[in-house]
Parts: C-alpha cells; sequence; structure tokens
C-alpha cells in the first residue's frame, strides 16, 4: 500500500488553479445482437453462452457490421449536434489482453462517424454550460476477466483468472469530449451533470440501457490543472471506469485536490491512468501512459468503408425524440411547475412515470399527486425505483378515472391502488374483488339515510329547522353504515331532500 | 493405379451419374492412391477417410433414388487445403501453433461444396499460415512435387497442387494471397484460378492477409476448375468483403473458348515479365503459348506496367502488416497449443512461450516486418506507402484493360526449385511470386494454366491469364482455347507426362 496521497484544500485549489476536463463515456448499445456477429445482447447470462466464431474470435470467423449499431451511432451524433461523416472505416487498434479475443478491438480511428458536436448540461442553479464533443464513434466491448484468489479482485495477486467473452463484441459507441475549461470550481459539477445530460439523452433515444451500475455506460474523467498563470494545459490523468454519476463528480474532485497538492511541492503530474475506490473516494495509481502501447492502428481490412447516405441521414435525424432539456421546459409549462417542484420531480425520478400517465388520460396534477405522495413512499419503502413499482402508468391513470367518474372515493382509490400493487390485477378488478364500489344506488342509500334520520331525530329537527350545517351528523353516519362506500356529496343531497321530504 | 485416378472431375462426375461406377469406388480409389503415393508426395496433413466415404455413399443413395445430381461435381473426391475450416478434421494451417484444433463451424466453401455432393478426402499441406513458395515452411515437412520428388510443389498450396499432380485428387482447393494458387498450379503442371477478391468468400479461411486472401479452384484442367469455381463462387453474407453479384458464367465460357477460336480477342503481354532472373525455358515455352494464342487468331499487344516493379516490395509490407493483426490471437488462451503453464507463470509469460514455439521462422519474420510497418512514426512511410503503390498498380491494370481484353504472362520466373535451395534466401523465394503479386494486389482474378515442359529441365511451366475484376469469363475463355490448341500440338494433356511415381506398398 502506498501513502495516502496529499490533498490540497479546495477553495485553495481554485485560488490557484484552473481545472481542465476530457470526458470519455463509453455506452453500450441495446441492440438486440452483437456489433460483428449475431450473438445476442443480454446482461447476466451464464458465462461464454452467448458467443459464436466470430465474437470468439476463432481462426476463419468474420466480422459483419450490425446495421442497427450503424444507426444508433448516427442518432447518437446528430443528438449530440455532430456532423455524421459521408464515409469512414472500422481501424484495428492492436494489444494484447485476453479476454480480448482476436488481440486486436474493431474500433474507429481517424475517421469517426460523428464529429464536431455539443450538449447543453444545465447545473442545479440552473447554468448551463455548453460542453463541445469532440467525437462519437463506434467500437466493440471486450470480454470480462474476473480474477481470483487476490485481495483485490485485480490481476496482482490473483491465483488464477477466468475469462467470459459473452460482453465481447458487444457494440460500443465512445464519446469524446473537447477539453472543458472555465469551469473553476464547478468542474466536479460539471462532469457529473454532463454525463447526466449525456444518460437521459442515451436514454431518450433509447439505445442504451444506460445502467452505470451494470456497466453500460462507463465514464474515464481526464483531469489536469493549470496554474493561474499558466499558457498550456497540464499534464493529465485518466481515471478508469467511474461508474456511478456521484462518483464521477468525487473523482474529478479528489484528483483536483491531489493533483493541485503535488504540483504546490513542487512535483509533477506523472500521464497516467488511474483507478477509482468508491470506498474511499480516493484514486490510485494504475498503468504509466509513458510506456502505453502502440495500437498500431490500421483500417480494417475485413469490413468494408461505410458510407451513411444523406438521405438516410436526414430520415434519422427525423427519429429524434424531443431533447431532455427542451422536453423539462415544455413540461414545467404545461404542469405549471416552480422551478423547485420541477427538481423535485426530477429528483424523484417521477417526470417519466407521471408524464405516461397524462398520457394515459389523466390531468398532470392529479397524476403528480398520485406518484409523489402516496407511490413515492410506496417506492421508498420497498427500495425501488418509482418506475420499478409492480403498477403502471395507464394502471393510475385508470384509477384517477374511476375517481373522477365517481365510481371511487379517493380513499377506495387508495385501496384499489394496494390491490394493484399487491398483484390482485388491473384496478376494475381489484374494485370488483374487493367490492370497492362506491354505493351509487339511490335506494339502498335512502334506506340508510332514513334510518340514520329516525336515528336522531334531534339533528333532523335542527337540519328542518334551516340549520343545514347540522346534516354533516347524518353524513357520518351513512358513510358508516355503508362502509364508506358512499359518495358523501349524494349522500348530503339525500339528506336534505328526505329531511324536507 | 487406377483408371479413376486419371479421370477429369467431370468424366468421373458424369459416370457416377450414369451408374458406370459408383461414387463409393471412386471414392476408394482415391483413398488407396493416397496410400499408395503419399508416403512419398506427403500432399496430405490428414485424411477423413470414414466421412469421405459417408459423403460418397449419401452420393450413390441419390443416384439410387434418381434424383438430381446435387451439382455436375457430385460424387468427385477433393482435397482441401488445410487453411479451410472443416468440422470433424484438424485445421493446422501448417502450423504448430494449431496442431490437433479441431474448429467447431464449416467455412462457407466446405459447406458449399458438401451441399454439391463434393467428396472432401482430407486436408492438404502448406507453408505455415499461407506464407511460402515452397510448402518448406509446413510445421509439418514438406510436400514433394510428383514431377520430381526432389523438388517443390510450390506454396503455399503445394500439397493441394501435389495431390493433383499425383493423382490423389480430381480437385483440390487453394488460397491464393499472392500466388499460393497459381505457383504452385504452374510448378506442378496443374490448374490453378484465383479468382476476384470477393469472389469466393473467405469465412472460415484462417486469415494471413485479409485484403488479399482468396480462396479457388484447383483442377487438372480449365472445365474442372470452372465447375468447382461455381460451386464455391458467390456472396456470402458472413463475409462483408464478398461482392453481392453472381458467379460469372465461367463454366459457359470454357465450352465456347474450347471450339478454339479467340478471333477478336486482344491478349496483352506484360513488357516487364520478362529479362533478368527468367529461367530461358520458362522464356521459350510462355512465347511458344503466345504464338499459339495468335494462331488462335487472338491479337497480340505488347503491354507496359510500369509500377508492376514495385509491387513485391509493397506486398511484403501490406500482407506482413496485416498477418501481424491477424495472428495476434494466437495467444494459448482459448484454443491451440499452450506452452510453459506451469501454474506460476502469468498469461504474458505463456502466451509468449507459445509464440516462441508454435511460430516457425517465416512467420515470425512477417509478423515482426509487420509490427514495424505498423509503427506509430513508421506507417505512412510503409504500410501508408504500400497502400498507394497498390493504388498505382490498379491504375496500370485500368490503361492496360482500356488496350487488351487478358494480360498474360508467365506464371514464376523459374520452374520448380530443388527442396532446399532457396530455404534460407528468403529473398529469393520471394521472388517466385513476381508475377502473380500484381492482380493479387489489385484484386483482378488470375489464373495458371499449363504450357509446354522446360526444354532445358523439363519440368512444367505456367502461363498465367489475368483479366479485370468480375471478368473471369474472359480468362476461363482464353484459357480454355489455349488448352485444345495446347494438348492437340503436344500429343496430349501435360499431366499425362508426370512419372509413374513409385507405389508404397
Ligand atoms: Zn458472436
Amino acid at each position: 500500500m502506498t501513502a495516502a496521497a496529499e490533498l490540497m484544500d479546495y477553495d485553495e485549489v481554485i485560488e490557484r488553479f484552473d481545472p481542465v476536463l476530457g470526458l470519455e463515456v463509453h455506452v453500450e448499445l441495446s441492440t438486440s445482437t452483437k456489433m460483428f456477429c449475431g450473438c445476442p445482447v443480454v446482461f447476466g447470462a451464464e458465462p461464454n453462452t452467448q458467443v459464436c466464431p466470430t465474437c470468439l474470435g476463432l481462426p476463419g470467423a468474420l466480422p459483419v457490421v450490425n446495421a442497427k449499431g450503424i444507426e444508433a451511432a448516427i442518432r447518437i451524433g446528430l443528438a449530440l449536434n455532430c456532423e455524421i461523416a459521408e464515409w469512414c472505416r472500422f481501424a484495428r487498434k492492436n494489444y494484447f489482453y485476453p479476454d480480448m479475443p482476436k488481440n486486436f478491438q474493431t474500433s474507429q480511428y481517424d475517421e469517426p462517424i460523428a464529429f464536431n458536436g455539443w450538449l447543453d448540461v444545465e447545473l442545479e442553479d440552473g447554468t448551463v454550460v455548453r460542453v463541445d464533443i469532440e467525437r462519437a464513434h463506434m467500437e466493440e466491448d471486450t470480454g470480462k476477466s474476473l480474477h481470483v484468489g487476490g485481495s483485490t479482485g485485480r490481476i496482482h495477486g490473483a491465483e488464477h483468472s477466468l475469462l467470459d467473452y459473452n460482453r465481447a463484441g458487444v457494440p460500443l459507441i465512445e464519446i469524446v469530449t473537447k477539453p472543458i475549461t472555465g469551469t473553476g470550481a464547478r468542474a466536479p459539477e460539471v462532469a457529473r451533470a454532463y454525463v447526466t445530460a449525456l444518460r437521459d439523452l442515451l436514454r431518450a433515444l433509447e439505445v442504451s440501457d444506460v445502467r452505470m451500475d451494470q456497466g453500460s455506460v462507463r465514464c474515464d474523467a481526464n483531469v489536469s490543472l493549470m496554474a493561474k498563470d499558466a499558457t498550456e494545459f497540464g499534464t493529465r490523468t485518466e481515471t478508469k471506469n467511474v461508474n456511478s454519476l456521484r462518483s464521477v463528480e468525487r473523482a474529478v474532485r479528489f484528483e483536483m485536490t491531489r493533483q493541485a497538492a503535488v504540483l504546490a511541492e513542487g512535483g509533477t503530474i506523472r500521464l497516467e491512468t488511474r483507478h477509482f475506490d468508491e470506498s474511499t473516494g480516493s484514486t490510485s495509481s494504475g498503468r504509466p501512459k509513458e510506456t502505453s502501447e502502440d495500437y498500431r492502428y490500421f483500417p480494417e481490412p475485413d469490413l468494408v468503408p461505410i458510407a451513411p447516405s444523406r438521405e438516410w441521414v436526414e430520415e434519422l435525424r427525423k427519429t429524434l425524440p424531443e431533447m431532455p432539456a427542451a422536453r423539462r421546459k415544455r413540461i414545467q409549462v404545461e404542469w405549471n411547475l416552480t422551478d423547485l417542484e420541477l427538481r423535485d420531480l426530477l429528483n424523484v425520478g417521477a417526470v417519466d412515470v407521471i408524464a405516461a400517465t397524462v398520457d394515459a388520460g389523466a390531468s398532470p396534477a392529479e397524476a403528480r399527486a398520485w406518484w409523489v405522495s402516496h407511490l413515492a413512499q410506496e417506492a421508498n419503502t420497498r427500495g425501488v425505483e418509482l418506475a420499478d413499482l409492480p403498477i403502471t402508468p395507464a394502471q393510475v391513470a385508470d384509477v384517477i378515472k374511476l375517481v373522477a367518474a365517481g365510481t371511487l372515493t379517493n380513499k377506495l382509490a387508495r385501496s384499489v391502488v394496494e390491490g394493484v400493487l399487491a398483484g390482485e390485477g388491473e384496478p376494475v378488478e381489484v374494485v370488483e374483488k374487493r367490492g370497492l364500489k362506491v354505493v351509487s344506488d339511490d335506494s339502498a342509500l335512502i334506506v340508510a339515510v332514513d334510518e340514520a334520520l329516525a336515528g336522531q331525530p334531534d339533528v333532523l329537527e335542527k337540519i328542518r329547522s334551516g340549520k343545514v350545517a347540522a346534516a354533516g351528523a347524518i353524513v357520518g353516519a351513512v358513510m358508516k353504515a355503508t362502509k364508506g362506500q358512499a359518495d358523501a356529496k349524494r349522500v348530503r343531497e339525500l339528506i336534505l331532500e328526505r329531511a324536507n321530504a | 493405379m487406377s483408371e479413376l485416378t486419371r479421370m477429369t472431375a467431370a468424366e468421373l462426375a458424369a459416370k457416377i451419374q450414369a451408374k458406370e461406377v459408383s461414387a463409393v469406388e471412386v471414392t476408394q480409389a482415391h483413398l488407396d492412391r493416397i496410400a499408395d503415393v503419399d508416403p512419398a508426395v506427403h500432399a496430405f496433413l490428414h485424411v477423413s477417410t470414414d466421412s469421405a466415404l459417408a459423403q460418397a455413399r449419401a452420393v450413390d443413395e441419390d443416384v439410387a433414388a434418381g434424383n438430381q445430381p446435387a451439382s455436375p461435381l457430385a460424387g468427385v473426391p477433393l482435397a482441401l487445403k488445410d487453411v479451410v475450416t472443416m468440422q470433424g478434421a484438424p485445421t493446422t494451417v501448417g502450423s504448430r501453433m494449431l496442431e490437433g484444433w479441431e474448429p467447431p463451424y464449416d467455412a462457407t466453401i466446405t459447406t458449399r461444396m458438401l451441399e454439391a455432393g463434393i467428396v472432401i478426402l482430407g486436408k492438404t499441406n502448406m507453408d505455415e499460415f499461407a506464407m511460402g513458395s515452397s510448402t518448406e515452411n509446413s510445421a509439418y515437412g514438406p510436400t514433394h512435387n510428383p514431377w520430381d520428388l526432389d523438388r517443390i510443389p510450390g506454396g503455399s498450396g503445394g500439397g493441394s497442387s501435389a495431390a493433383l499432380a499425383s493423382f490423389e485428387a480430381a480437385l483440390a482447393i487453394g488460397t491464393d494471397t499472392g500466388g499460393s494458387i497459381r505457383q504452385p498450379g504452374a510448378v506442378t503442371g496443374t490448374v490453378g484460378v484465383k479468382p476476384t477478391y470477393g469472389g469466393v468468400s473467405r469465412y472460415g479461411l484462417v486469415a494471413f492477409s485479409s485484403s488479399l486472401d482468396q480462396a479457388g479452384p484447383c483442377a487438372r484442367t480449365v472445365m474442372d476448375a470452372a465447375l468447382l469455381h461455381e460451386v464455391i463462387g458467390g456472396h456470402d453474407p458472413l463475409d462483408a468483403t464478398s461482392i453481392n453479384e453472381p458467379v460469372p458464367p465461367v463454366v459457359q465460357a470454357v465450352r465456347e473458348g474450347a471450339i478454339g477460336d479467340l478471333r477478336g480477342v486482344k491478349i496483352g503481354v506484360v513488357k516487364e515479365f520478362s529479362g533478368e532472373g527468367y529461367d530461358p525455358g520458362v522464356m521459350v515455352s510462355f512465347n511458344e503459348a503466345v504464338e499459339q494464342l495468335r494462331v488462335l487468331g487472338a491479337e497480340i499487344v505488347e503491354i507496359s506496367c510500369p509500377h508492376f516493379k514495385y509491387a513485391l516490395s509493397a506486398y511484403y509490407l501490406i500482407a506482413p502488416s496485416e498477418c501481424s493483426s491477424n495472428l495476434a490471437r494466437f495467444d494459448a488462451m482459448r484454443y491451440g497449443i499452450r506452452v510453459g503453464d506451469n501454474g506460476e507463470r502469468s498469461a504474458e509469460e505463456v502466451m509468449s512461450l507459445t509464440r516462441e514455439a508454435g511460430f516457425g521462422a517465416e512467420v515470425k519474420r512477417r509478423i515482426m516486418i509487420g509490427t514495424y510497418a505498423l509503427s506509430s512514426g513508421y506507417y505512412d512511410a510503409y504500410y501508408g506507402s504500400a497502400q498507394k503503390v497498390r493504388t498505382l498498380i490498379k491504375r496500370d491494370f485500368d490503361a492496360a484493360y482500356e488496350k487488351v481484353d487478358v494480360l498474360v504472362s508467365p506464371t514464376t520466373p523459374t520452374t520448380a526449385f530443388p527442396i532446399g535451395e532457396r530455404a534460407d534466401n528468403p529473398m529469393a523465394m520471394y521472388l517466385a511470386d513476381l508475377c502473380t503479386i500484381p492482380a493479387s494486389m489489385a484484386g483482378h482474378p488470375a489464373m495458371s494454366v499449363p504450357s509446354k515442359l522446360s526444354g532445358i529441365d523439363g519440368l512444367p511451366v505456367g502461363l498465367q491469364i489475368m483479366a479485370p475484376a468480375l471478368q473471369e469469363t474472359r480468362m476461363y475463355r482464353v484459357a480454355a482455347a489455349y488448352e485444345v490448341a495446347r494438348n492437340e500440338s503436344d500429343g496430349g494433356p501435360l499431366i499425362s507426362r508426370v512419372p509413374e511415381l513409385e507405389v508404397a506398398r
């Protein structure tokens, strides 16, 4: 173990240095098959079951490009305001690693499919930062190595390693930013906000599962510092595979304070890759970049060049969904939300389910009320995301409609939702099974009203003498008698009617 | 020797369909011949007796049932170069690295041949990973030329050419990267065809140089080659570089050519392929062949292709560069041999030891050259420049084909050289592919047909015929016309003059 790194106080870092960021995000596409063969793309299958001669790199096997992968790459490029190459090629990136079946990665080098774009990123306080995009290119994922017997799970100290090639050949898009400068103290926040915005964008495009916890989005954070009077960027480090939004922010912040301490001592930053430790929030030294391999890129001779026609590109542009930032703005207006209310909805991840509930015919106010009060609590209790509750936006909309039609009271509606969550079926089925229908048959209600009035002659007198407010006591009695299944408004009307009959 | 082994593929198929002979008898005759002469020739690395006989039986059952033949080659025995995958037999590529490796899948051409009822006798010897021009680079020992057992049968497909010339098989499959079908054809007096790049699927061919590799038919007659060409050719969705066009009608072209009329055909003689380094015996045979083409009515024009002289140098940058990447996968992790895995060594160390032990000298030489040529800082000077030369060669061809229909040259500058003669001199070895490399670099089809024996050493000489991309019909037509004329003036096919081999038993 090396000694813990010296860190500089964050405020002092900002006083003395300007941070420069460069973010590389790898996105696994959720195509049904791999990039260069017909094997299914699935998460969590038994090791080495989703493989074929091509993705195992068997002698003689050849790649064929997955057209859906190219389509997704172009759509991502367009959503990131990139230019789309008229002609580009795959290239081989040559290096040896046991989890890479061919010992070269089929990637793109100097001819990316998309380049020169930007993404506007909104910070917590509403500040918008434009992040310039250098390129988005296509490549294939590697397999996975599992190092057994070591204490760290890393290869060092392991007794043996297991290889799983299920992931080998899964389509990846690598999105690389241009250097992000001028963000000062907010650099870690910008890094997080960029990855968040990118994730939302990819989700809206429906091209990836965007599960950072499952590795379908992986971020490498390049960080360097320049002294306030410097004219050139400092030496950067690349922190690999940071796999949560919070970690992106922490990793950037840690590197800033670590590098500042080194530089302040008169030291130099090594060009190297670093590993982020989730438990300590610190980074540790990995492979030095000086001795990094020469990848000997050359155009992939087994694949033909890709020349997407301008017509196709324009067709794909038409398939782009509303961008998340624009959608948020629209929703805020349409749902009549304050900034704070919108942020709360975003924080609990309720926007999509509410929107879907509204789309299914509910009013925004009611949809919001259901999801953020009752259901958010339920999700919290169960420890799941709102969207993962066993009730769909359509079902919530159904319940809201039943209330609006007078079939259910709010109290009964809650019971219906309970039933749906308990797996008792669709809302109408729960209504039937639990016998929750509002008693709307007047004859039954009249019997109950008459009984209640007869039971409280003093109240009856008051009503007859014009003290209408006294009817409340009778309403209570009727509701009790009908086990709450009556519509209180109708009961009140009937009480006044019968009392004065 | 059974007469069955001397017949052409077309004759054998006809006799099987006519029930004059069974496919099993034909296959058994060839298996017997292999048993008799292969100890001396060493064309085969593996003989698939059981599966070959089973395939033959299936053809016989088809014939008995009165079904239409699966193809015009149903029941004909074929020798498969060991670079092509076939389940149920090892694919070693002539390398220690893949000793005993049984592929879990069939190459597309293997599938097509089996579906056509072709009987696959086994896998033939080759220079390791198809790198060489003599088959001496095989990890399993050299193959001997049936014309003179002390000489090389060409390479890398020397096993396939020797199997044909020793009557062990009526057909063979070769692969050609810089001449590995044509040069073995030339030095064994057989026919070898390299189709247009992308004309025949590469799926299941263990890659040497992906932008150059091409499988093709080998046979003893032009018609047999054409028949096999039509079986293996055509689009394959598993090969992204496969051309999505119908197979050129080469069998029809052979029929037209065999009429012996080449009036209206313009044939270019490549000026640069003569002079120093060319055996006088080869040049006499070549010039006689050109004269015969003129007699058949063709117009003969001398054509200069000034950039062809750079082709060999450019080839020895492009092919090694691609091979350095293609052969990176042999790392002892998933298949093939594993050396030095004692439970202590790291994966990197085991990989290193395995590659040290598994690859032969020529393979290592090319991996090193290619690794160097692709290195950052050298890429533009080497790989980049070589690609520019490739473009210039294509332009030379384009200019030539504005003036002529096909080009001709000797296939290789010399006749078969003695085993061992060039083993320690790679540069001399590389010169064997001098005339075949330009068409490979351009992706054009080219073939070798036997011309007359060299008057100096009495060994076979090949005439190379080249054509523009996808214009295989032109070269097959010229080849067929020449074959008929040559056989008439020479008193029969050249292959009938191959010496009798001593029988082992
Ligand atoms: Zn696969």
